[in-house]
């Protein structure tokens, strides 16, 4: 299926997955300058004489995949992973829009970073590279950051990344700022002295293997501070990661109560639990820790009911020499980009979600949290779309992956699905 | 707003016409005038504008009156104000400021009050850093007491040269949209003014980013606006408050230059507001951070140099009365 690069074309004869309208049939997509100009249920499309035409052949289609939470080491840590290679594994991945954090060095806190990643990202011509505002400068949780420039800027949220606002008032003033640009701050819940030196949960495992632990109530404590303040204060507000059960009642009945929250879950707290640990395997070091299955569960349950918002790849390239440590003194963190979609494809296949409800948080949820006009199968929208093989079986091999770091812990794992093509404002940015 | 030159004898024939005694036994707050009273004491300011621009500028409204300035906190700018305004009046004054004073080797505020009490001056002019303190010294002294500002709390001299301004550039006050921008919670100019320009029927609006503005200053009658755009709309004077650089630790605000970015006052945002708009601003100005150069020295916008001017004036009312209202007391 090769064909001249272009930004008008039609998709058709696929399977639609579009979760903003709740369609999951058949249909046509058709492309032009880079937006979808119009979107065909059922059969029967025929595309404009001259358009490159390519027929799906009940392939999914579905709105390309947006990652709000991507770490690069650009600038300050190139080795581990680039803009470039970073989009490259996303483009591979299905992955249209990511969201650069700024745990970078220098931190992304000030307008002019924010600028420089847009621009390098742009200039790559793969994917869309947004970028994320560090909430404090130099996520140093003492002085506020510059929120409003960087909002003007372009930036989509502001975090600390993987560093807790420890400090009460600093928090509560920076959400008070951030009201004044309608600023959406985002907060690791994990308080932050029962989580000190922690790299697994409390409970028989981490004590049989003597790992350091942090009791999954630190994250209910800290969400329940850090909702206190958005109550306070009415700043918009996303969980960084949500991991434990304890922590999702606590999400639900702040919904219940009317307050706008909005809650993020790594894919890898979606596969995985604590046993994966096994025998110290260190791609199995993240940050927060695997959970018992219990919360893998729940987790599932919120991501079908639509508790959970987004899904994110949690993408953190470590280089093998941060791997290859002892377990507590491994970098914490996995690669995700370019599996994401297979991985998220497993609640379908084995945990029985219903397609639409894998692909909301991946395309219409992330692109509405964040005020993007992408993650929509509609007429207007960019043409960021997916082409994927919903039952192809892959073997994932971590040497192949396009990450410069290779810390996969899907490395080896068997998966159903498999991206044919990407494409970004109607480019073809990836082939199988 | 100008008169026609009075002679030396007039303007003095028209001060004392004016003078009456102040409504109350000290000036502690912009509440303590009310919509009668205060424009009686800005007739008598005007006055006094037309008299300072003379050439003979002395009087003997208070010859023998003692005036002593307590200040705690730093004000080159206020302390000469009212030194001069009471000399002008024909007082003496003394001047105190506490890192000479005992207070400096720990006697406490009541201490000096009493000490200095015992000492039986007829006005007491006190700048503060604690809210409230000037009430309290009040309740220790039996001369009469100017507040000169305490803590974040009222600054009324200030208020009422500020209306003097607007009423000498606008003539009437009441119906003006005012904007009163940038520090808003911890501004006792603010305070002052949101009181007195209320009183005199004008319309505020406080404008400034949400750690600024109190959550709850819309009790105060005062429209809240962060975004400086929207709040400026429709105003006729705008405000602007000094911010001060504390603030710039990242703590409430993230840089100066972001500050300027939203909130600080430059030609273009000024054109936000009513063509004819003027600008105003306590002192002393951050340039470059809540208020453009460019702006602050347009003598055709700004009435900042006025309100200096002004300052003298109004606090040559204030004492004046004060004097009169002691003279009647002694009657």
């Amino acid at each position: 299926m090769s064909a001249p690069v272009s930004n008008t074309l039609a998709v058709l004869n696929a399977r639609l997955l579009d979760p903003a309208s709740d369609y999951d049939g058949p249909g046509s997509v058709l492309v032009e300058d880079g937006r979808i100009t119009e979107v065909i249920h059922g059969g029967g499309a025929v595309a404009r004489a001259g358009v490159t035409v390519i027929d799906a052949d009940g392939l999914c289609l579905s709105p390309g995949l947006i990652d709000i939470r991507v770490r690069t080491g650009e600038p300050g840590a190139e080795p581990k992973e680039t803009l470039k290679s970073a989009s490259l594994s996303a483009a591979a991945g299905g992955v249209t829009t990511i969201v650069i954090q700024p745990d970078t060095d220098p931190a992304l806190d000030d307008p002019a970073m924010i600028e420089f990643i847009q621009r390098r990202g742009a200039a790559l011509g793969l994917v869309n590279v947004r970028v994320a505002g560090a909430a404090t400068k130099a996520r140093d949780g003492v002085r506020m950051a510059e929120i409003g420039l960087m909002d003007e800027a372009g930036a989509l949220y502001f975090t600390d990344v993987d560093r807790v606002i420890a400090n009460t008032r600093t928090l509560q003033r920076v959400m008070t700022y951030a009201a004044a640009f309608n600023a959406l701050i985002s907060c690791r819940p994990a308080d932050p002295w029962l989580s000190e030196g922690a790299v697994a949960t409390s409970g028989e495992l981490a004590t049989r293997l003597g790992l350091a632990s942090a009791p999954a109530i630190a994250e209910r404590i800290q969400l329940e501070r850090d909702l206190a303040l958005v109550e306070q204060t009415g700043a918009r507000y996303l969980v960084d990661q949500i991991s434990t059960e304890d922590a999702l009642e606590t999400l639900a009945r702040a919904r219940a109560r009317g307050l706008e929250v909005a809650a993020s879950v790594s894919i890898n707290h979606l596969c995985f639990n604590e046993i994966d640990i096994g025998d110290y395997r260190t791609f199995y070091r993240l940050d927060p820790p695997l959970r018992p299955e219990s919360d893998r569960q729940a987790l599932i349950e919120a991501v079908r009911d639509g508790l959970i918002d987004v899904i994110t790849s949690a993408h953190a390239p470590a280089p093998a020499e941060d791997k290859r440590r002892p377990f507590a003194e491994a970098a914490p963190g996995a690669i995700g980009l370019e599996t994401l979609l297979a991985a998220a494809l497993s609640l379908h296949h084995e945990d029985g979600l219903d397609l639409l409800d894998v692909m909301r948080p991946l395309t219409s949820g992330p692109a509405g949290l964040l005020g993007l006009d992408a993650g929509v199968l509609k007429a207007g929208a960019p043409a960021d779309l997916v082409l994927f093989d919903v039952g192809a079986p892959v073997v994932i091999d971590a040497d192949t992956l396009k990450s410069k770091s290779k810390n996969s812990p899907f490395d080896g794992r068997r998966l159903q699905g498999k991206v044919v093509c990407t494409f970004v404002a109607g480019r073809r940015v990836f082939e199988a | 707003m100008s008169q026609p030159p009075h002679s030396e004898a007039s303007l003095t024939d028209l001060i004392l016409e004016r003078l009456a005694p102040f409504p109350r036994d000290h000036f502690l707050s912009a509440s303590d005038l009310n919509a009668a009273t205060a424009p009686a004491l800005l007739d008598l300011a005007d006055a006094f504008v037309d008299f300072n621009r003379g050439s003979t500028k002395a009087l003997d409204l208070m010859r023998g009156r003692t005036v002593m300035n307590l200040f705690f906190e730093n004000s080159t700018r206020t302390s000469s104000s009212f030194e001069i305004a009471a000399k002008r009046l024909g007082a003496d004054v003394v001047n105190m400021s506490p890192r000479t004073s005992s207070v400096a080797k720990g006697e406490t505020l009541i201490d000096t009050a009493v000490t200095l009490n015992a000492m039986k001056p007829d006005v007491l002019v006190v700048r503060h850093g604690a809210s409230g303190a000037a009430a309290l010294l009040s309740q220790k002294v039996e001369c009469a007491v100017v507040n000169a500002g305490d803590g974040r709390h009222e600054h009324p001299t200030q208020a009422l040269l500020d209306l003097l301004s607007l009423r000498r550039a606008f003539g009437d006050v009441g119906g003006l949209t005012v904007a009163i921008c940038g520090d808003i919670a911890h501004s006792r100019v603010a305070r002052s003014n949101v009181s007195m320009l209320s009183m005199m029927g004008a319309r505020v609006r406080l404008i400034g980013p949400p750690t600024l503005v109190p959550g709850d200053a819309d009790r105060w009658g005062c429209e809240v606006f962060h975004d400086m755009r929207e709040g400026l709309r429709g105003c006729d004077v705008v405000m602007m408050l000094r911010l001060q650089l504390e603030r710039m630790e990242g703590a409430l605000v993230p840089s100066t230059r972001e500050y300027f970015r939203f909130w600080g006052l430059d030609r273009e945002k000024l054109a936000w507001a009513n063509p004819g708009a003027k600008v105003m601003h306590p002192g002393p100005m951050n340039r470059g951070v809540e208020i453009d150069s460019e702006v602050a020295d347009d003598l055709t916008v700004s009435l900042i140099q006025d309100q200096v001017e002004m300052g003298v004036a109004a606090r040559m009312a204030v004492l004046a009365a004060l004097s009169a209202r002691l003279d009647g007391d002694a009657a």
